[in-house]
Order: structure tokens, then C-alpha cells, then sequence
């Protein structure tokens, strides 16, 4: 056993480390919600912590890997948890087996979520930095309002369809509203579990994980570090660029999925699918390490749960991710910081050549 | 008659993103980064002057320098701490990143300070404004002023920039960084004077914008201020000029969209314009196209 671990990349290592990690969690949680030891608070929190774990993991992929900032992660999902809800609100009477229909419901939303990665790539992705920033809540902002402006109701005749108001919609007195603009999606069957979650979050490592250790990946991590040069030594900039956003907001699509059944009312508004969430979910990247896939998922949980645990610092909460998020990047990106660092906290540590 | 009086509402709205849009633009030419807080800096400006006018009984006149002077202070020191120690950092995102730290650490602050309640704004200007065309046409006198406001502040900054010692400097800065400091330029003096002058304009729009809209929250100068950049960028980013005619264009595109299309939807349209022009012109109507060097 240990020849095996020994003879093993040190990525492999690494990467099973936050597998293990993952399951330990899940397995220590697991006991003290049956041994009654977990309040009722924190484990209805659960299934949120993995919806984050998956949104911060799904995110870095883009600001860590891809290196290009997106502000509208929420969008996608928005986009997700829409789809999804309205395909299991559809078919409530006609799958009964509930598992078979969330699963469903899943593939859609993240099919869904990837075809809106795909068509909002295609033009974003041919800006860069700050524009693509913008761009990106611009879509966020865009997906957020045109949700709030759809009515779909359905009767004996089929579905009606409208983008005014409820009224319009005219459906017969045996039909019914499904989507109900600003009102949202009411009674979807609450099919998210903390299993279901877990599973999403292993999945969600394996893809990404993989994603980044592959060919593609090192492409993708290439186009981050020099596009120029990678795109004179034949990297198809375009191809792999939105290879990574769109398998990024799929995820976050899941993701969407996974809320949408943890709700019984789904509304679309600023703190949930805005951009606000989208910078919450950025807090979480950029806390845990750009481009450190592990450390999303210690941010996303610690951030998730600190708060819940700590009442009294509910009001404060963002003022302190503001804060946090300040010096976090100060203390790891300016330059006096990082002479300052190198100077006084790398005794211990052998010195690495920085390749220029 | 409707579409006149749509049409000045929406030039005294583009006056106000023309305003706030000078501020992103001037700060984009200079210190290249997307000052993500300007938004954030209108609405403490707005707060300054209500409380100047409510709590302190002072006049508009008083409230609105008091507002100006806050937010001045505000820019510089937010640059000072925030955006100058990384102006040299390998990565473009990470300063990217810490503005919009500071955005919402401001918008939270507020959230402490004032609370989450809309506040109602009483508006700077008292003047009722002109009626025309036997009471068809009402224009309100805060539209007129804004107007007239936005165009003083256009020639002052056109002349400022183009006559003035300190404004070649700026322009000296932003073509280049490097040779400005050779030629006996005080890079980071330049710098501060620029976020010093956008965030001075802040206040001014965030006085007016709440006039206009008499409510303030911490949250009310995170939309303007996006859109503003929408107008910065449709302009052209870095051009004065460009951000004024952006400005106005968007206005009237967004009050426009309001009336006649849907007024959910408005936000989504200036969006989509955001994203036409981005794709289209990608330098925006007045700015310069540059080839980016190995």
C-alpha cells in the first residue's frame, strides 16, 4: 500500500487527498447527524454547502484556470435551476419514482446551463480581461431579468406561453401556472439531498480534476499564461477557451438544479442568482487560492458555515469578506508584499526559481 | 408631445451616466483598471448630502461640497490603499479583484451605518421647473439642471485636460507610463489627481441621481454605476468626449426602451447594448483601436 502511494505522481496524490478529504467529511457529518449530535440548523445547511462547494470548484475552473474573471457564475445558475425545475414541476404526475425524475432533471439543467455557456462564450470570450468581466455580469444581470419576465402555464390544450403578465397566459380552469414571472417556480419537489449533493461534489472534483491534469487542460492553463504563445504553438485558442467555460457553467448548472430542489418557491432575485451571489461565490475562489481547486471547497465550507456558527456575526458578514477579500489580495498579488514575504516568511521552504 | 418629454428625460439621465462615466474613463486611461467602486463612491456622496441637508440643516449648495470634499477624499485614499500597492502586480485580475473588495465593502458599510431602509432624498433643487406648450410638455427643474450641469462639467474637464499643466501630465501618463516619469512627471501625484477629480464627479452625479430618483440606499450606486461603464465603453474608453456621447446615448436608450418597450426589461437593453458594441466596435465609437504587441 504505501509502495503504491510512493510510486504515484505527486498530482495523483494531491488530487486523492481532496477526494479523501471530501468522503471523510462526508462520513464524519453522516455519523453525527445519525448519532442526533448535529443541530437542526447546520444540517439544513448542508445541502447549500454543497451547492457552494460546487459553484466555487465550477468557478475556479474559469478564474483559476482559464484565468479570465466571470461575474455572472450565478447566471448559469439560474439558467440550471429553472430548467430544472420546470422539467420536474412538468413531470410530477408522470414520473412518480422520485430519484429517476431529479436525476433527469439534472441532465437537463446542466444540458441547459451548457448550451447557455456555449452561445454567451462564443461572444465573451473573444474579450479579455476587464471586458470580459463586465460582459459576463452584463449576461448575469440579462438571464436574471428575462427569467423574471417568463409566464409558462399549461392546460387540457398544451402549454401557453407568455413574457407580460399571468393573465395572458389564458389557461383553461383545469390548467396550470408553471412559471409565474417574478412569482417563479412554486412546489417543486424538494428531491435535493445531502447524498445527492455529496455525490454532485465528487463528481464535480473528478471533471475538474481531470480536466486540469489532461491535455486539454495544460492547454487551457497555457492560453492563461501566455496567449500569444500558446496560440503560436498551435493551441486553438477559441476551441479551448470555451471548452472551459462551458464545462464551468454546466456544473454551476448542476448546481442550480440541486437548489431549485432544495426550495419549495424559486424566485429569481438579486441575492440568490444576482451579482451579488456571483461575488460571493468569487470571495470563495479567491480565498481558498486562484486556481487551488481544494482550497474552494475548505473556502466554500468554512465560509458556509462560519457565519451560521457565529450569529452574532451574521450583520457582519460581508463587511468582513470585503475586508478579507482586500488583504488576501493585497498580501498575495503586490509586488512590495511579495519581496516582503520571500525576505521574512521563507525560512524553512527551499527557494524556487522563478521562471520568467 | 410624450416623445419630447422622453426624449429630455432621457438626456438628463445620460447626463447623470455622462458624469459618472468621465469618472471610469479618465481612471481607465490613466491607471488602466476598471475602478469597479466608482459606482459605490456616488452613492456615499448621495448619503453625505442627505445627511448634510436633513441632519445638518445645511443648504444644497453646503451639502453638495460637503459631498464633493467626502468623496475626493474617498477616491485618493481608496487608490492609496487599494489599487496602488498592486499597480505593478504580474496578474491584471488581482486588482480587478480588490476594487471590487472595495465596492463591497463599501456598499456593507453603509448597510451598517445607515441601515437597508430606502431613505427618502430631498432634492437639491427647488426650482419647479418650466411648462410648455400650455402644460403639455412639464420639464422638472432638476432635469434642466442636471443638463446644464454635465455640460459645464464636459468644458471645464475638455479645457482642463487639453490647456492645463496637470491635464497634459495626464495625458502624458496615459500614453506612457514609463517615459512621463522621465520627462520630470510625478507619476503617482497624476494618478491621485485623476481619481481625486472622478471621484469629485461621483458625488455631483450621485446628488443629482437622487434628486432625480428621491430615494438612497447602499445599494443605489451599484446599477448607475455599472451603466455608466456601459457608456464609458460605448464612448470609447478613455475619451472624454466619448463618454459624454455615450452617456447621453445610453439615457436616452434606456428611457426610450422603458417607454416603449417594456420597463422590466430596460436593464437587459442597456446590457445588450453593452454587448452589440463590445462585439461590433470593440474600441467603442471615439476610442482608439490598439494592436496588442508581443
Amino acid at each position: 500500500m504505501y509502495g503504491m502511494w510512493k510510486k504515484m505522481k505527486k498530482t495523483t496524490k494531491s488530487n486523492l487527498v481532496t477526494y479523501g478529504m471530501v468522503i471523510g467529511a462526508y462520513a464524519i457529518v453522516q455519523t453525527l447527524i445519525s448519532t442526533g449530535n448535529m443541530s437542526s440548523l447546520i444540517e439544513g445547511i448542508m445541502v447549500p454547502v454543497c451547492i457552494y462547494i460546487i459553484m466555487a470548484v465550477s468557478l475556479n475552473l474559469v478564474v483559476g484556470i482559464l484565468g479570465e474573471l466571470s461575474l455572472g457564475h450565478a447566471g448559469f445558475m439560474c439558467v440550471g435551476a429553472f430548467s430544472g425545475a420546470f422539467f420536474s414541476k412538468c413531470m410530477r404526475d408522470v414520473i412518480t419514482f422520485g430519484p429517476l425524475r431529479f436525476f433527469l432533471a439534472m441532465l437537463i439543467g446542466i444540458a441547459v446551463a451548457a448550451l447557455f455557456g456555449i452561445l454567451i462564450g462564443i461572444p465573451v470570450l473573444r474579450l479579455k480581461g476587464d471586458y470580459l468581466a463586465i460582459v459576463t455580469l452584463a449576461f448575469g444581470e440579462i438571464i436574471k431579468n428575462l427569467v423574471n419576465a417568463i409566464f409558462i402555464g399549461k392546460d387540457s390544450r398544451g402549454f401557453h406561453f407568455s413574457t407580460k403578465e399571468v393573465m395572458s397566459l389564458i389557461i383553461e380552469p383545469d390548467g396550470t401556472v408553471l412559471i409565474n414571472g417574478p412569482q417563479g417556480i412554486t412546489g417543486t419537489p424538494q428531491d435535493s439531498t445531502f447524498f445527492i449533493g455529496f455525490i454532485m461534489i465528487l463528481i464535480t472534483l473528478f471533471i475538474v480534476l481531470n480536466l486540469i491534469n489532461s491535455r486539454d487542460g495544460r492547454a487551457i492553463m497555457a492560453i492563461r499564461d501566455n496567449r500569444i504563445a500558446a496560440e503560436s504553438v498551435g493551441i486553438n485558442v477559441t476551441k479551448y477557451k470555451l471548452m472551459a467555460f462551458t464545462v464551468s457553467a454546466a456544473m454551476a448548472g448542476g448546481a442550480g438544479v440541486l437548489y431549485a430542489h432544495n426550495l419549495s418557491i424559486l424566485t429569481a432575485n438579486t441575492n440568490n442568482f444576482g451579482y451579488n451571489q456571483s461575488i460571493m461565490i468569487l470571495v470563495f475562489v479567491v480565498l481558498g487560492g486562484i486556481g487551488n481547486i481544494r482550497g474552494s471547497v475548505i473556502a466554500a465550507v468554512v465560509l458556509t458555515l462560519l457565519p451560521e456558527m457565529l450569529r452574532g456575526l451574521q450583520d457582519y458578514r460581508m463587511l468582513i469578506y470585503a475586508v478579507v477579500l482586500i488583504i488576501v489580495m493585497l498580501f498575495n498579488w503586490a509586488p512590495k508584499a511579495i519581496e516582503w514575504r520571500q525576505k521574512y516568511l521563507s525560512f524553512g521552504k527551499k527557494k524556487k526559481e522563478a521562471v520568467k | 408631445m410624450s416623445f419630447l418629454s422622453y426624449l429630455i428625460n432621457g438626456l438628463s439621465l445620460g447626463s447623470v451616466y455622462a458624469i459618472i462615466a468621465l469618472g471610469y474613463t479618465m481612471v481607465y486611461g490613466i491607471a488602466k483598471m476598471l475602478n469597479f467602486a466608482h459606482g459605490d463612491v456616488i452613492m456615499v456622496g448621495a448619503y453625505m448630502a442627505l445627511l448634510s441637508m436633513t441632519r445638518a440643516g445645511l443648504s444644497p449648495v453646503m451639502a453638495v461640497l460637503i459631498a464633493i470634499v467626502v468623496c475626493t477624499v474617498l477616491g485618493v485614499l481608496i487608490e492609496r490603499i487599494a489599487y496602488k500597492p498592486l499597480r505593478n502586480a504580474a496578474s491584471s485580475l488581482s486588482v480587478l479583484i480588490t476594487a471590487i473588495g472595495v465596492s463591497y465593502l463599501l456598499q456593507n458599510l453603509a448597510l451598517l451605518i445607515f441601515g437597508s431602509n430606502t431613505q427618502t432624498f430631498p432634492s437639491v433643487v427647488e426650482w419647479t421647473g418650466i411648462s410648455l406648450a400650455g402644460g403639455q410638455l412639464n420639464i422638472s427643474g432638476v432635469t434642466i439642471v442636471t443638463i446644464l450641469v454635465c455640460l459645464v462639467i464636459m468644458a471645464a474637464l475638455v479645457f482642463f485636460v487639453q490647456k492645463s499643466k496637470a491635464g497634459q501630465a495626464m495625458r502624458a501618463v496615459s500614453e506612457d507610463k514609463g517615459a512621463a516619469q522621465l520627462m520630470g512627471i510625478n507619476v503617482n501625484a497624476t494618478i491621485a489627481l485623476t481619481f481625486a477629480i472622478g471621484s469629485a464627479l461621483a458625488a455631483v452625479a450621485g446628488v443629482l441621481y437622487c434628486s432625480a430618483y428621491p430615494s438612497v440606499t447602499p445599494y443605489t450606486g451599484a446599477m448607475p454605476g455599472i451603466k455608466a461603464f456601459v457608456a464609458a465603453v460605448f464612448g470609447g474608453i478613455g475619451s472624454i468626449p466619448g463618454a459624454f456621447i455615450g452617456g447621453l446615448l445610453l439615457g436616452v436608450i434606456e428611457i426610450f426602451g422603458r417607454a416603449y418597450i417594456t420597463s422590466q426589461m430596460a436593464d437587459a437593453l442597456v446590457f445588450a447594448v453593452l454587448i452589440i458594441v463590445l462585439l461590433v466596435k470593440p474600441a467603442g465609437l471615439l476610442g482608439k483601436n490598439i494592436q496588442e504587441k508581443v
